[in-house]
């Protein structure tokens, strides 16, 4: 064991879902930690470092949270497996450190039953005892360790209590070296559930005295909160106030990035030659870089208020709200939350599926979630409204343009919704997965944790979008600089490009839904992101003699193109697949090109369909 | 308590057993009940509706028990959802739980007092 010294020890954090696993391994960790995915599956894997006061380097890993080790779903898998040591790629843990809501034990003792059959040394961390303290619960630490027959702590993980004891019982366990021998644990039957509830029924009873002051805030938060009537208004008032900060919070903060952007772009511009190399650092790399981080304020917003609804207890609340709507289209209450992250963006939302056990209701949400109206439509939409929507109001208040805007939402929840509906009932018939929810006893988030949450999102989300978009871009910059146009060329460069030829080529099958060539050439650069079409425009028609006509390019667009393609532009922006970043994700978490296929498939037939229809009922009533 | 012997004869069918056929007298089905509803899980079973959950009733079965909802433990209905008053959710024991009625059909509880 000379190794010993050098390897450090190794522990998973094992507890039910809402015990504050995640605070713990926070407090325990620091910033020492990093993320990334199981091997071969798409679950995510959180390992941090930490040094026990004894001098041990431990790494520790935070394991998704469960009830059972019998998995049902996929991140369920990861923990039973990794507990049991049978998982690919991974060393097997020295010491389980079981996570418990002290004053929610009834099912982790359970799972403390099933942990024990494991055969690895067991610590028990009675988390959040602070509650349990305030409400008057009287836990026997020393009969409740005899009975389990593993050493506990007290913790307080959100204040950083009970952490160095934690380590000091691991140090002790892994200096004991005590293997308990080979793993007991299957799965078990109905009956052994039974029996096991009643063993965990009588350990409460002989070793916990109920609350003297029990919870009654969360009773009477719920009262309101899940109001049929008011919990629904709450939610979607809720919902309102999230998108107004998504959308209007996060405004300066991208005009300044894009500004930094553009200024570097420029200073790049002056200090190196023309040519190539400019041409890949400003328009490849520069414009690259910036398209991904100028969703980032809106990402950030947004994942403030999902984790702060989550650390409070919302979540489980609004998947109970919405599950009997979603429910008719065959979507999962746990659906909800994804499809809320596509608003802001398809990536993010599609990740946020892995909360779905089931694989069918998890599939069926990753397929519509890019219908959701993602934030780089907005740009294309924002143009095309105002070069062809009137400023003008209807019924006194309503602003014409903003009810397009409106409907164009609206056509994108509906569409989803109806799409899911579809293939449930054509491709996916059957029940969706049962609906069983714990709804977590409210609490005020903890303002470091929530941070520390927000910050790994942030990293996760510019790491996995910028190693797909950034190499995309660069894609698209090589299509729509090469070849170059010859010298002495009137036409824009684009013109000659790849991207032009593609362009072009492709126009007579546009031409039903009124596209002109240079709206298909947008369509090509406009794969990498979908907001880079509205850039792409303004070059094909800034460069291809439009100097003369001032003004901005709505205005230029308003007399280029009949008010018939434009409207038909729209309806082609709800529906179509103009996101290979998103393809790209939907390969990873599917861990097949059928998924990607599919996507790609259905939304291009659905966007040209849109197209089509608009477009002919648009000429035939006059606006072609 | 041992394991419950299983009603078969009502798994050829997606409906549930014609009539309240609970060993425990009185009990009802949790999916009909309403709001204030409070008293003791009786029988949890596995015959409802096979292939009408996403996952075999056995299995769901399993999930409930997982869940706490185990023979003995004290259950309250303490919401419904907006449309057809569905889900629901319970008080069960210490901690909230909340599922559709679709899934607590064989959930049986005898009532603290006869509310209907």
């Amino acid at each position: 064991m000379s190794q010993a010294a050098a390897a450090p020890a190794r522990i998973a954090l094992v507890g039910n879902p809402n015990c504050g696993k995640t605070a713990l391994f926070n407090a325990l960790t620091g910033a020492r930690q990093k993320v990334a995915n199981y091997a071969g599956v798409t679950v995510e894997r959180k390992e941090g470092h930490a040094t026990t006061p004894g001098g041990r380097q431990v790494s520790i890993l935070d394991l998704p949270g469960t009830y059972s080790l019998r998995a049902r779903s996929p991140d369920e898998a990861v923990t039973r497996d990794a507990v049991l040591g049978r998982l690919t790629g991974e060393v097997p843990p020295d010491v389980l450190v079981c996570v418990a809501d002290a004053t929610n034990l009834r099912l982790v003792l359970r799972l403390i039953l099933e942990l024990r059959q494991v055969g690895r040394p067991l610590v028990l961390a009675l988390n959040m005892y602070d509650i349990a303290q305030r409400q008057g619960l009287r836990i026997d630490l020393e009969g409740l360790a005899r009975e389990i027959g593993a050493p506990i702590v007290t913790t307080v993980a959100t204040r950083k209590r009970g952490i160095e004891d934690l380590m000091t019982q691991v140090d002790a366990l892994v200096a004991a070296g005590v293997v308990t021998g080979a793993s007991s644990w299957r799965e078990p039957t109905s009956s052994e559930i039974r029996i096991a509830h009643r063993e965990a029924q009588r350990i409460m009873k002989a070793c916990v005295r109920p609350p003297e002051r029990p919870d009654t805030f969360t009773g009477k938060v719920d009262a309101v909160l899940l109001h049929p009537a008011w919990g629904l208004a709450i939610l979607f008032a809720l919902l309102f106030v999230m998108f107004q900060a998504v959308f209007t919070g996060a405004t300066p903060a991208m005009d300044a990035i894009e500004a930094g952007f553009t200024w570097l772009g420029g200073l790049v511009s002056q200090v190196t030659p023309d040519g190539l190399a400019r041409s890949l650092l400003v328009d490849g790399v520069i414009a690259g870089v910036g398209s991904v981080l100028v969703f980032l304020p809106q990402i950030l917003i947004l994942f403030l208020f999902i984790i702060l609804l989550e650390d409070f207890g919302y979540m489980a609340r609004a998947a109970f709200l919405m599950d009997r709507i979603m429910g008719g289209a065959g979507l999962h209450g746990r659906a909800f939350i994804p499809l809320l992250s596509s608003f802001a963006c398809a990536i993010p939302g599609i990740m946020s599926t892995r909360v779905i056990d089931n694989r069918r209701d998890r599939l069926t949400t990753i397929l519509v979630a890019p219908l959701m109206t993602c934030s780089a439509r907005i740009p294309v939409y924002t143009l095309i409204i105002s070069a062809f929507i009137p400023h003008r109001t209807v019924a006194g208040v309503l602003s014409l343009q903003g009810l397009v805007m409106f409907s164009l939402y609206a056509a994108g929840i509906v569409s989803a919704l109806a799409v899911s509906f579809v293939t449930r009932r054509l491709f996916w018939r059957g029940a969706v997965e049962p609906f069983l929810m714990e709804l977590p006893t409210y609490k005020i988030p903890d303002p470091e944790n929530v941070a520390r949450n927000l910050l790994l999102r942030a990293k996760i989300f510019l790491e996995r979008a910028g190693r797909i978009i950034f190499p995309l871009m660069i894609l698209v910059w090589v299509l729509s600089t090469f070849p170059m146009a010859p010298a002495g060329a009137t036409l824009p460069a684009l013109d000659y490009s790849f991207a032009g030829m593609i362009g072009k080529a492709i126009q007579p099958l546009l031409a039903p839904v009124g596209f002109n060539w240079q709206m298909s050439v947008s369509l090509i650069p406009g794969m990498a992101a979908r907001e880079v079409a509205v850039a792409t425009l303004g070059t094909i028609y800034a460069v291809g003699g439009a100097e003369d006509a001032p003004g901005t390019l709505a205005s230029v667009l308003a007399g280029q193109w009949s008010v018939a393609s434009g409207l038909s532009f729209l309806a082609w922006y709800v529906f179509a697949p103009q996101c290979a970043a998103t393809l790209g994700v939907v390969k990873r978490e599917t861990n097949s090109w059928v998924w990607p296929t599919v996507m790609f498939v259905y939304m291009f037939a659905l966007a040209y369909l849109a197209s089509f229809i608009v477009y002919q009922a648009a000429v035939a009533l006059g606006a072609g | 308590m041992d394991d419950m012997p299983l009603a078969r004869t009502a798994q050829a069918f997606d409906i549930p057993a014609p009539s309240p056929a609970s060993r425990v007298r009185g009990a009802v089905r949790l999916s009909q009940a309403r709001v204030g509803d409070r008293g003791v899980i009786a029988e949890v079973r596995a015959e409802s509706h096979p292939g009408g959950h996403g996952v075999g009733v056995e299995e769901l079965q399993r999930r409930l028990l997982e869940f706490g909802f185990v023979e003995g433990a004290v259950i309250e209905v303490i919401h419904e959802g907006a449309i057809r008053r569905d889900p629901i959710a319970v008080k069960l024991d210490d901690m909230r739980v909340a599922l559709r009625r679709r899934d607590a059909e064989d959930v049986w509880l005898t009532l603290d007092k006869a509310r209907r």
